[in-house]
């Protein structure tokens, strides 16, 4: 039964239509796990058309392996995640000593996609100090669409070696057609010591 | 009718009491282009917020390889606000043949009343699009100039990868009371951008 008051629909079918914008459907912990992903139909898990955009936040993100990248991928069929992608990838960098700084296009061949099914680097060299982590932001565009490319952004910030600072920012789209039904996250090598995943709708 | 738990007013008139605590990102409006010229919020753009968010979700052009645009309107008709601005992307080919970071000075501008790109070379092929946001903070404000940036996602008709970064001011104390997006040729032949209030 819905709630209607002045002719503005308050509730419905288990859900408020009034008030914020940004909804909460699921947060994932990190414990010593190889893969976290989000599927859709899966753990409560919503990522269709409910929403045309999603936020995913990383807090503290920690690897259990030293110097590896942190990676992402999608699937359509919701085991496999090998969606074809075309990635940039540019950071911002500056060394605690506060000797060195600059700009710069990800130059290692292999931080880059170009129309490819392997996880896309989000960042590279990440120690695994005790302190180290990464924390950041991933919003896609509309994964349920099957007219368009799924476009996404990504904006970390992390601790590369214990030596530098480095705001890493990753953009792309997954070359496909196809709905995307899910999204994962790794480490290039080793487990996700720790962290938080969280995702949100946007509405 | 109004919904009052234990005295207290939560909802009524078709909307939260404004006591209530609620979400702090708020939809105000959403424009859906279909072989629109432009798209344009001409209203809803106060002091009530200190920040507005845009999101662009699949800017598709009918015309190829156009910039995607925006302007301000600063207490006119029209949106022509004076602006600083600066713009780079960082780019990468399907091909993986070429990729850079570069400042694009073709796309920024110097006080200028202009359409600001926020996307260069838009592809107009059936699954081309442009995806985003845009921030514009306290465009009320008669004191201070009007700071906005932009994150978009574009795919670019030569088949690349391209991450755009567009920033700067409206150079003005007037108010900037409207907004207004469309491509540099032809029309939005579809796409949708939704504008929420933040707290």
């Amino acid at each position: 039964m819905g709630l209607i008051s002045n002719g503005t629909t308050a509730f419905d079918a288990g859900s408020m239509s009034l008030g914020g914008q940004i909804t909460f459907i699921k947060k994932l912990t990190a414990s010593g796990d190889s893969t976290l992903s989000f599927v859709h139909g899966s753990s409560s898990v919503v990522f269709d058309g409910t929403y045309k955009e999603y936020l995913i936040t990383l807090k503290h993100i920690h690897p259990a392996t030293n110097n590896v990248a942190f990676e992402m991928n999608f699937t359509q069929d919701g085991s496999s995640f090998a969606q074809s992608k075309t990635t940039t990838n540019f950071d911002a960098y500056h060394a605690e000593a506060g000797n060195d700084s600059g700009l710069r296009i990800e130059g290692n061949p292999n931080s880059m996609l170009a129309n490819n099914t392997g996880w896309a680097p989000l960042n590279y060299n990440m120690g695994n100090e005790n302190d180290g982590n990464l924390s950041g932001f991933v919003r896609i565009f509309d994964p349920a669409g099957t007219t368009f490319h799924k476009q996404f952004q990504v904006e970390l910030s992390f601790q590369y070696f214990n030596t530098y600072g480095i705001r890493q920012n990753t953009a792309g789209y997954v070359n496909a057609s196809v709905a995307t039904v899910g999204v994962g996250f790794r480490f290039s090598s080793g487990n996700i010591d720790a962290g938080d995943i969280c995702l949100y709708g946007i509405g | 009718m109004a919904v009052i738990s234990n005295g207290t007013t939560l909802i009524d008139a078709g909307a939260i009491d404004s006591g209530i605590a609620t979400g702090s990102m708020t939809l105000i409006n959403t424009l859906t282009a279909s072989s629109s010229a432009t798209l344009t919020f001409s209203s809803g753009i106060t002091s009530t917020y200190k920040e507005y968010l845009f999101t662009f979700n699949n800017m598709h052009p009918a015309d190829n390889s156009v910039q995607f645009l925006v302007n301000f309107r600063d207490g006119s008709t029209a949106y022509d606000a004076t602006k600083t601005t600066s713009f780079f992307t960082a780019d990468h080919s399907e091909a993986g043949s070429t990729d850079g970071l570069v400042y694009v000075s073709g796309q920024d501008l110097a006080q200028s009343t202009a359409f600001q790109p926020l996307t260069v070379d838009t592809g107009n092929r059936s699954d081309e699009s442009c995806c985003g946001h845009l921030r514009l903070f306290d465009p009320a404000s008669t004191t201070y100039v009007k700071n906005f940036f932009a994150r978009m996602n574009n795919y670019v008709s030569n088949n690349y990868s391209e991450d755009s970064y567009a920033a700067g001011y409206c150079n003005v104390t007037a108010a900037i009371d409207g907004v207004q997006f469309k491509f540099a040729s032809g029309n939005i032949d579809s796409g949708t951008i939704k504008m929420y209030g933040i707290k």
